[in-house]
């Protein structure tokens, strides 16, 4: 798992609010420039002599640090201290550096399609499985540093995400930075995930679809057919209601919507007739993604209430992926291994882990089908995972 | 944990206090000896055993039987949980009723009734040299066209009927012709496909060029092994069966192998075969086959063909072969029978597969208009043949009235609303209303009634026994489950 967000050292005085700086290691940058860049600083321990002056950081390992500098050079260059997690920083990516909190967050790298910007950690649901768990705080900040970033992006990238939280909470800002990214970054698509309550008031509905972004999807959980269940789920009564009225408003204006279902203890005894329902009801909807328990967040604290391991339920996922196929729906499986699935839904397994915290196990070197498979959250290695993960052999019939 | 409710904080209300729920439109109809299929507006179903059915329809289901939560979930009953049921109901409703705003799609143009083959079971063929008795002319064949092209449907079949259609191959040629140039002429020109229905026994290179040409779907007919098919249908020569086999072969390789289907006709030498005429459609390479039984039109009726079996050993010859069917599904043959599949449709869908049968309101005119030989135009193919028999009542007019006049007939309209199952006697409590249609033809031939006494009615009889046979087969099955529902998804 790479380490995109923690504690640092600060050297510097100058600075008191947070900004976000593009990583460069090109120490000759024309001065005009340099403000707007953290020079990033491998050298050998000591070989540094002098700091270039003007970055808007720099950031050096612990053992780059020479004995020789003066203590108001460190100061008057705004230099942080990495520990050994942020190796893998590379040139154009973004960083937040908060000087008075001596936190460093990586909000964009450059080499990776898995970049998502988070948006808030306030929520209206309280989801039993949560993998960012809600805070009252105002974090409002987050919003006004979405817009800055949208434009300091490459207008290269691919893909890019919006979460949270619950990244609707802010009204008419969410439709604006919506608006932003479309015209910032028009090549990129945007998905964004929502417990999509906010789309039962129709006006807002309509609001987003008016941005009429070109590549645009957004992803909203149901975790079933049982308006109880539902709610119980997400914690929240009525919740059911305006999430379905939300995505039905949404269909309604011509957004695309992804319907995202995590299978656990409390999802999967009507998982097939969730499938049912979804195939019947909201045929119209453009992607479901059938999805594994990352083990983080409150996943860990109600673990109990949750694990189920996937081997035990691979015929009933069999079952619902057969209801949406058959329906002609777009279905895929994130978040399960090969090995615990069975053959028939190889097709709609997704590598769909963000790179950062993607990992396999060591049993998976041997595996042949290592290399279609989606892997775990580095949160399954560390806690729970399957316990019927077994490497494919070549001349193994086990899955034929 | 303390931080998160337990399930009952949010099922609490209305818990197992009853009479808090209401219920939404839905019927029943017995099933099995203690047990009911339940069918909400939209045509889903679930099966009911009789207590749990009295105790829902009284109020007194209690939250936490699980029977209450799928009726819940499939919009029989709404609770404080959730008010998105009627919503969800009518968006169903709307989609299964979408096609009748877009109006009629189908229109099949009667070329001629001369036919080289003297079908005895057949409705209404020819024997005849004389052209201008039993052909279309052209002036009406050009008013066709017109009123064809004239329908708001955006995707219009033009569908060639005999006789034997290809007799008429000079008249076919013009109708494609005529209307593709008109159709480009249009303000927005429609999606414009033809169908010929054929025996294929008097098919030629020239006419299949002229097919390849237009992309001309090919629509045959084929009882079964080569001893039932020719004494089923005597032509000179008694080859019908060596030229239907000759033709789907030439068809397939000038046309595409998907470019031809057949029909089969049930009569009473068919009941005992019903495998050999399936394993026939397979070694000709057929998908799955539509089990038909004889109509009660046209000469069916004076050669007392159509009664030379009753519905029962009809059933037992459909049961018999579906059950096959599946059979053959289960060894790996990919193989269905279509008027379940269409059946399915209605029952595992929000689709309607629009046909005509099975529609309501009924699907005559709405679905299909016949344009006859003689410039008559009909609400649909049966009420050609009744017609043929002296029985006018579903002529809308002739091909020189306008659009308009045809399709406000009176007569047309009044069946439409008389027929429409949702308030037809016996049908409006139905549990298969959703999954069946309207048939005034049908009914009217029978009972001089538009809606008809269903409990007289073959029809209802017929339908009945096959909807409670798929249910059956699908609940006691997984896998008959997972094959009607790719039956019921066209896939």
């Amino acid at each position: 798992m790479l380490k995109l967000r923690g504690h640092v050292s600060y050297l510097g005085s100058r600075d008191q609010v947070p900004k976000l700086l593009h990583i460069t290691e090109n120490r000759e940058l024309p001065r005009a420039l340099r403000d707007r860049y953290a020079l990033l600083d491998r050298q050998e321990a000591g070989r540094l002599v002098s700091i270039p002056e003007g970055f808007g950081a720099v950031l050096v390992r612990r053992t780059g640090i020479p004995q020789a500098l003066e203590e108001a050079e460190y100061q008057k260059n705004e230099v942080y201290i990495l520990p050994d997690d942020y190796d893998y920083l590379a040139e154009g990516d973004i960083v937040r550096l908060s000087p008075r909190t001596k936190h460093m967050s990586v909000v964009f790298r450059r080499g990776t399609p898995n970049n998502s910007i988070l948006l808030t950690e306030r929520c209206n649901n309280y989801c039993l499985m949560c993998s960012q768990p809600p805070k009252n705080n105002n974090d409002d900040w987050l919003l006004d540093e979405a817009f800055d970033l949208v434009r300091m992006l490459p207008n290269d990238t691919e893909n890019i995400g919006l979460t949270g939280g619950e990244p609707t909470i802010y009204g008419d800002g969410f439709i604006s930075l919506v608006a932003a990214v479309k015209a910032n970054l028009p090549n990129t698509s945007l998905d964004v995930l929502s417990n999509g309550r906010s789309f039962a008031n129709e006006d807002f509905a309509r609001k987003l679809a008016a941005v009429d972004h070109p590549n645009f999807q957004i992803g909203i959980p149901l975790y079933s057919d049982d308006p109880v269940t539902h709610d119980y789920v997400v914690q929240a009564k009525g919740a059911y209601d305006e999430t379905l009225q939300g995505i039905l408003n949404l269909k309604r204006f011509g957004v695309r919507v992804e319907v995202r279902i995590v299978i656990h203890k409390q999802t999967l005894p009507r998982l097939v007739q969730t499938c049912e329902f979804i195939s019947r009801n909201l045929l119209f909807v453009d992607h479901v993604a059938l999805m594994g328990l990352e083990i983080t967040g409150f996943t860990r604290a109600n673990l109990d209430a949750l694990w189920v391991d996937p081997f035990s339920y691979r015929d009933v996922l069999s079952q619902a992926v057969n209801v949406l196929r058959t329906a002609g729906m777009n279905v895929s499986v994130y978040n399960h291994q090969l090995c615990v699935v069975n053959k028939d839904v190889e097709k709609e397994c997704r590598k769909a882990i963000s790179d950062w915290k993607n990992e396999y196990l060591p049993a998976c070197d041997s595996c042949t089908e290592k290399a279609k498979c989606g892997g775990f959250f580095s949160t399954q290695i560390l806690y729970k995972h399957s316990d019927y993960i077994k490497p494919f052999n070549s001349g193994s019939v086990v899955h034929s | 944990m303390s931080k998160f409710q337990p399930i009952t904080f949010y099922s609490k209300e209305p818990g197992n206090v009853s009479e808090q729920y209401q219920l939404l439109p839905f019927r029943f109809t017995r099933f099995e000896d203690s047990s009911y299929v339940a069918t909400n507006i939209a045509g889903e179903y679930t099966i009911l055993d009789h207590s749990t059915l009295q105790a829902f329809v009284n109020h007194k289901l209690t939250a936490t039987d699980p029977a209450y939560i799928t009726l819940r979930a499939k919009h029989f009953l709404s609770d404080s949980h959730s008010q998105m049921g009627p919503d969800l109901l009518a968006i169903k409703v709307r989609t299964r009723h979408e096609r009748l705003a877009h109006w009629t799609g189908l229109h099949i143009f009667v070329l001629t009734l001369r036919c080289e083959h003297s079908c005895p079971y057949c409705q209404v063929s020819r024997q005849s040299e004389d052209k201008d008795a039993f052909d279309m002319s052209l002036q009406h064949a050009e008013r066709g066209i017109a009123l064809a092209l004239e329908s708001p449907n955006l995707n219009i079949k033009i569908e060639f009927q005999g006789g034997e259609s290809f007799l008429s191959f000079d008249m076919m040629k013009f109708i494609v012709e005529t209307a593709t140039v008109l159709n480009a002429k249009l303000p927005q020109p429609k999606n414009l496909s033809f169908v010929a229905a054929t025996n294929l026994a008097v098919i030629t290179e020239e006419m299949l060029d002229f097919c390849a040409a237009y992309n001309i779907d090919i629509s045959t007919s084929l009882d079964g092994p080569r001893d039932l098919h020719n004494k089923n249908r005597p032509r000179p020569g008694k080859d019908s069966y060596e030229r239907t086999i000759a033709g789907i072969d030439l068809v397939r390789k000038r046309l595409g192998r998907d470019k031809v289907n057949a029909l089969m006709t049930t009569t009473l030498a068919s009941l005992p075969l019903v495998r050999e005429i399936v394993d026939e459609y397979l070694t000709q390479g057929f998908k799955g086959i539509f089990f038909r039984p004889l109509s009660p039109y046209g000469f069916a009726i004076k050669t007392k063909f159509f009664r030379a079996y009753n519905a029962e050993q009809w059933l037992k010859f459909y049961d018999d072969g579906l059950d096959y069917i599946i059979e053959l599904n289960r060894y790996g043959v990919d193989f269905r029978e279509y008027y379940a599949a269409t059946i399915l449709t209605k029952m595992l869908t929000s689709q309607d597969p629009g046909y005509v049968d099975l529609m309501s309101p009924a699907g005559i005119g709405l679905g299909a208009v016949i344009y006859n030989y003689d410039g008559a135009v009909y609400a649909s193919d049966e009420a050609r043949m009744l017609a043929e028999m002296g029985d006018m009542t579903f002529k809308l007019g002739t091909v020189e009235d306008s659009f308009e006049t045809l399709f406000t007939n009176d007569v047309f309209l009044m069946a439409l609303e008389e027929s429409f199952a949702y308030s037809s006697p016996q049908c409006n409590d139905c549990a298969f209303e959703p999954w069946c249609g309207a048939d005034p033809v049908f009914h009217w031939g029978q009972q001089q009634d538009f809606s008809g006494k269903k409990w007289e009615s073959e029809f209802c009889h017929r339908n009945m026994h096959i909807f409670k046979g798929l249910v059956s087969r699908m609940e006691t099955d997984p896998f008959v489950k997972n094959l009607f529902m790719r039956w019921a998804n066209g896939c």
